[in-house]
């Protein structure tokens, strides 16, 4: 058992198809097909050949290729699904994706929400599914590699005639050959780059037998591409962060452990302008308005070399200068900072001044820096405002009339002044905010005057370190390797036999009839070999 | 026969393999959300800030008491709620645990107002860059780590403290035995 | 610099009309007498592959015009794109006519060309800048090597096109001749789109609209075609222009939603006057063309274009597309709606060609594979553009 031995003498594996050596049909349904199965060679795929503990029938079951065309259906349709809506990392971050779906597409969004297709591509199912495919392009090349390579190393030259007879191009006739056609065609061949061997009154003629491998070497570039998607779970090999930072400002690199700093020297937004860009642009400008030439941060990088504790006051030294823009990221060690965003004009400082109600008169201007606040402005000749009070964000009054800040972010400043004058030694308080002044204690002589602003723009960095890309950038190249090898190259054989006064001659490939036929075509003029026929024509 | 229990141990082995892939992503995934940076039981990193008055403050200076670390902002209203029992409990667990308020990068002007608006004498150390932030992890404000003696974390509170009895038991997990 | 954008759009009109003559060449040449693999190309065969050659190197001379012109590969918006595929399909009809030499192969492909080369000059057509995230060399590599696959891997679904309409019998009405009139009259929507742009264009029609969009804010419409359905709480302010008559939900886009029905319509109406007069459906009209074509030779060229296209596609569409995803958005893969698509694409024909391994996916199956694939294609190629909102939604 076992063993399966043909009348070639030739011991074939269990479940072997046809004959390794001498291409004998083994299998009764083999003998009685009118043409052979010639995929893997008839070679004994190995999961069909033992099916008894479970080991073997999990294996069996991801060696299908029918089980993998059907995870590969399942997963195309599956992503599919998660196209009908935006998925929750495109929708506005400033609304919870809860509400978002039911505001926005009513209860078809709200089902989508509940169903979880919202994050469809990081749910465990999916995750699931792609797993299943990993495993099935392993079991399922293994499981045919192996016996494909034996099946092909060990062909014999003179295959028997049943074999020749049952391929899809094949004829045969009475009579012999000649030597100096044997020879002719043996010429004829090599000069199409066919490896020709001859033995016992038989011709083998193989051309592309590495394009077999193809299918194979570009599972394992599939492999090698899905481990390196796995590799990103592993800590350190993947860092993503976003910064924003405001122009003049110096802010630590997120993900380097305060090992860098950057300094945005100043962000740029620039549109295309009709006039001054090419003259071809100005149909399309005027049509659409405004359209977006250049985004871009001129950063500083600094190497921090004061970095033992954090919250340590750094001591900077300077690594490179870059003009940071989109489709031009700034690198450096293993990282890469990206153009990602940006927000404009964010207030820096406002300008007040010390008015007279009554008569407009103004005793000096204060600047008050939105970022860094005195306690008190002194402006000379007994006047001055000291600040009780500073709300970047403000919005509104606590029961108790105190004024709250939602956020750190200078979003709607305001301001509690005291104002000391000449004729108000024991000061006057205003609350100030950009069109609005109010008096809560009382009415007063005198007011802080809005005069006008400082502003910057922000700009918003990614910083991306990614150590799995090399592992991505090898998978793909296997498989872009692998795939061109197996589909634009194909594995052409052509037998020819002489035995007991009949001549016999088959052709096979694994693509691509066309080409064959045209090559024994022309190899076999002027020669007696019959010229095989397409018998799976209609 | 020797050739079939060869076949079955290769599968085997080749399964578990892939199997242990499997289950390594499936695992990421699931638990990718709640993998934070710090956990109670870590080592609680150390770091060095200055306060309003220009005085630094550095984590490990305080080994050997039992340390209230609590980050905080001024527009955050439970950050105001749980300051007064801050201070009462700092005065009373004196030289047993200290706090350190590590104000997430705002300006002196209003740390300094803030202080003396609640009466509050414990060190506020501005962490400008946010990167004593950055290595605690810290998101919502105010969160509270509770780091013993030892200089390991106990626990940390996400959230506003109420009461002064909540902030009173932290304070009496994490003082020193003798 | 105006001037040979000038010279561009004119040769693109040439290359149009060079492609409708070497149809009615390649129509010549079918009826004359049986072509079968193996035989010789006859005159009125040879004539149409060189006004197709013509043609094509006339589009080139478009494509590299307008290169120069713009500054950059004029594969910047859905005008370009779309003409660039139509170009791709000539491309690889040529490619697969010189391996298999069959004319009937031109007799369907160069109309699937030109209706999409019409589809595309429905898009605005001049030439426009590019936004900063698509400044870069990856532009023009990216996109054409995408389209190029996607070229090729159409001439499958022309294959099985002809496959079909050979095969299917038309004698009864069944399962597969209502499928395959599905197809036939989703063509002919498209051709009643064409129709209906460009003599509403031609016409002037414009009505414009105001209305509350997706995020609650005031917005303004234009529509090309009378508004059968109209935008959410959308007010008609040009006057004595048609009112809609049904008003849609703002996350739809009704301008959009309205230019579909509008080519539904306008289908059903083409359809059924072909129908009508007639007395047949389309593909049995189509039957007599294809009757000397070996299903054989068809099956194998369907087969063929996919091993061929199948690379050429992962490279551009997926492998480039992650070079330059990485380079200009940080990442990638970020799962927009065009890299989904382009995956299932992938997908799909992964999944065709290992069904080929099996028994019993050639012939017929295999041809009706070919046309949902083209399907997805158009799919990526029109809705994921116009319909579903993502990074790539430059139109």
């Amino acid at each position: 058992m076992g063993k399966v031995k043909c009348e070639c003498g030739r011991v074939n594996p269990n479940g072997t198809i046809l004959c390794e050596s001498c291409g004998r049909a083994l299998t009764e349904k083999a003998k009685q097909d009118k043409l052979v199965d010639m995929r893997y060679e008839g070679s004994a795929r190995r999961s069909q050949t033992y099916n008894k503990t479970l080991i073997d029938k999990v294996w069996n079951f991801f060696s299908s290729v029918k089980v993998g065309i059907w995870i590969i259906v399942l997963l195309l349709v599956a992503a599919s699904f998660g196209t009908i809506l935006p998925q929750e990392f495109y929708i506005p971050s400033n609304v919870p994706p809860e509400t978002y779906y039911e505001d926005v597409y009513g209860t078809f969004g709200k089902l989508y929400y509940l169903i979880g297709f919202h994050d469809l591509y990081n749910s465990l199912w999916f995750s699931a599914l792609v797993a299943a495919l990993g495993v099935s392009l392993v079991i399922a090349s293994l499981d045919r590699v192996v016996p494909l390579y034996r099946a092909l190393k060990n062909q014999r030259v003179d295959r028997h005639e049943t074999f020749m007879k049952k391929q899809r191009l094949f004829a045969e006739r009475e009579g012999t050959l000649q030597r100096a056609e044997w020879q002719r065609v043996k010429e004829a061949l090599e000069k199409k780059k066919y490896k020709v061997r001859m033995e016992n009154g038989a011709l083998l003629a193989e051309k592309n037998r590495f394009t077999r491998w193809g299918p194979y070497v570009n599972h394992v570039g599939l492999i090698i591409f899905l481990l390196g998607a796995l590799l990103r779970s592993v800590p350190g090999m993947y860092i993503d962060e976003l910064l924003w930072i405001r122009e003049g400002e110096t802010l630590q690199v997120p993900g380097t452990n305060g090992e860098y700093y950057v300094k945005n020297n100043g962000f740029t937004l620039e549109n295309y302008q009709a006039g001054e860009d090419p003259e071809v642009f100005n149909e399309a400008i005027n049509r659409v308005g405004t359209v977006a030439k250049n985004y871009q941060t001129d950063a500083v990088l600094y190497k921090n070399e004061n970095n033992e504790l954090p919250g340590a006051s750094p001591k900077l030294e300077e690594v490179q200068r870059d003009a940071i823009q989109v489709n031009q990221p700034m690198k450096f060690g293993q990282f890469a900072v990206y153009q990602t965003s940006f927000r404009q004009d964010e207030m820096k400082a406002m300008h007040f001044a010390l008015t007279n109600k009554e008569t407009g008169e103004e005793f000096g201007e204060i600047v008050v820096d939105l970022f860094d606040q005195q306690a008190s402005y002194d402006l000379g000749g007994g006047y001055k405002v000291e600040l009780l009070g500073y709300y970047p964000d403000f919005d509104g009054f606590t029961q108790e009339g105190e004024p709250t800040s939602k956020s750190p972010l200078p979003n709607n400043p305001a301001f509690l002044f005291n104002m000391i004058t000449p004729q108000t030694p024991e000061g006057e308080v205003s609350f100030a905010q950009i069109r609005n002044t109010m008096e809560p204690l009382g009415e007063t002589t005198f007011k802080m005057a809005f005069k006008s602003l400082d502003t910057r723009d922000v700009s918003a960095l990614t910083i991306r370190k990614d150590l799995t890309l090399p592992v991505l950038a090898a998978g793909g190249l296997i498989f872009m390797i692998g795939v061109i090898q197996g589909s634009y190259w194909n594995h052409r054989r052509l037998w020819v036999r002489e035995k007991n006064g009949q001549v016999y001659a088959a052709g096979h490939t694994n693509k691509n009839w066309h080409g064959l036929k045209r090559d024994i075509e022309a190899v076999l003029e002027g020669t007696t070999i019959p010229r095989p026929e397409d018998r799976q024509k209609e | 026969m020797e050739k079939k229990k060869k076949r079955l141990v290769m599968r085997t082995a080749i399964l578990a393999v892939l199997a242990g892939l499997v289950m390594y992503t499936l695992y990421t995934n699931v638990t990718k959300e709640s993998r934070g940076i710090l956990e109670e039981g870590d080592e609680a990193p150390d770091f060095v800030l200055k306060d309003v008055n220009g005085q630094t403050h550095q984590l490990s200076d305080y080994k050997g008491r039992g340390v209230f670390l609590n980050f905080w902002g001024t527009w955050c209203e439970p950050c105001k709620k749980e300051m007064p029992h801050m201070e009462k409990l700092a005065k009373e667990y004196k030289g047993q645990v200290e706090i350190v308020a590590v104000n997430v990068g705002e300006s002196d002007f209003q740390v300094e107002n803030f202080a003396k608006q609640y009466g509050l004498t414990f060190p506020m150390a501005i962490d400008t860059g946010k990167e004593v932030m950055d290595t605690y992890g810290v998101d919502p404000l105010p969160t509270t780590f509770m780091i013993k003696p030892d200089g390991t974390i106990d626990q940390i509170v996400i959230g506003g403290l109420v009461q002064e009895e909540q902030v009173r038991a932290l304070f009496e997990r994490v003082k020193p035995s003798s | 610099m105006a001037n040979l954008a000038g010279v561009s759009s004119t040769l693109l009109e040439a290359a149009f009309f060079l492609y409708l003559a070497a149809t009615f060449l390649f129509g010549g040449s079918i009826r004359q007498k049986g072509l079968r693999d193996g035989e010789g190309l006859n005159r009125w065969g040879r004539l149409g592959i060189l006004v197709t050659i013509i043609g094509f190197a006339a589009q080139l001379g478009y494509f590299f015009t307008r290169w120069a012109a713009a500054g950059h590969a004029p594969v910047s918006n859905l005008f370009e794109f779309t003409t660039f595929f139509g170009m791709m399909i000539v491309g690889a009809f040529i490619l697969l006519f010189f391996i298999y030499k069959t004319a009937v192969l031109g007799l369907f492909a160069l109309p699937v060309a030109l209706i999409i080369i019409a589809y595309a000059s429905m898009f605005p057509s001049e030439i426009s800048p590019l936004i900063p995230a698509l400044q870069s060399h990856w532009l023009a590599i990216h996109v054409t090597t995408a389209a190029a696959g996607q070229g090729i891997l159409a001439i499958s679904f022309i294959a099985g096109m002809i496959y079909l309409v050979k095969n299917i019998d038309q004698t009864k009405s069944t399962k597969k001749t209502r499928w395959l009139e599905a197809v036939m009259f989703f063509i002919v929507s498209v051709v009643a789109f064409i129709l209906l742009t460009t003599g509403f264009t031609l016409s002037g029609y414009k009505s414009e609209f105001e209305y509350v969009n997706k995020e609650d804010q005031a917005a303004s419409q234009e529509f090309g075609l009378p508004a059968l359905v109209g935008p959410n709480e959308g007010t008609l302010l040009t006057e004595g222009k048609m009112e809609p008559l049904a008003e849609m939900p703002a996350f739809i886009n009704a301008k959009k939603l309205n230019t579909v029905i509008w080519s539904l319509v306008g289908g059903i109406v083409l359809y059924m006057l072909i129908r009508l007069i007639t007395r047949r459906r389309v593909a049995a009209l189509l039957q007599p063309l294809v009757r000397n074509v070996s299903s054989d030779l068809l099956d194998e060229i369907g087969y063929r274009s996919v091993l061929i296209g199948f690379p050429v596609f992962a490279l551009g569409a997926l492998i480039f597309a992650m070079i330059w995803a990485q380079i200009a958005w940080t990442r990638f893969w970020g799962w927009d709606p065009k890299e989904v698509w382009a995956l299932i694409t992938f997908l799909f024909y992964a999944a065709f060609l290992h069904l080929r391994l099996s028994k019993g996916w050639h012939g017929e199956k295999s041809a009706w594979l070919a046309v949902v694939g083209f399907g997805i294609i158009m799919f990526n190629l029109v809705a994921v553009n116009l319909v579903i909102a993502g990074l790539h939604s430059y139109a």
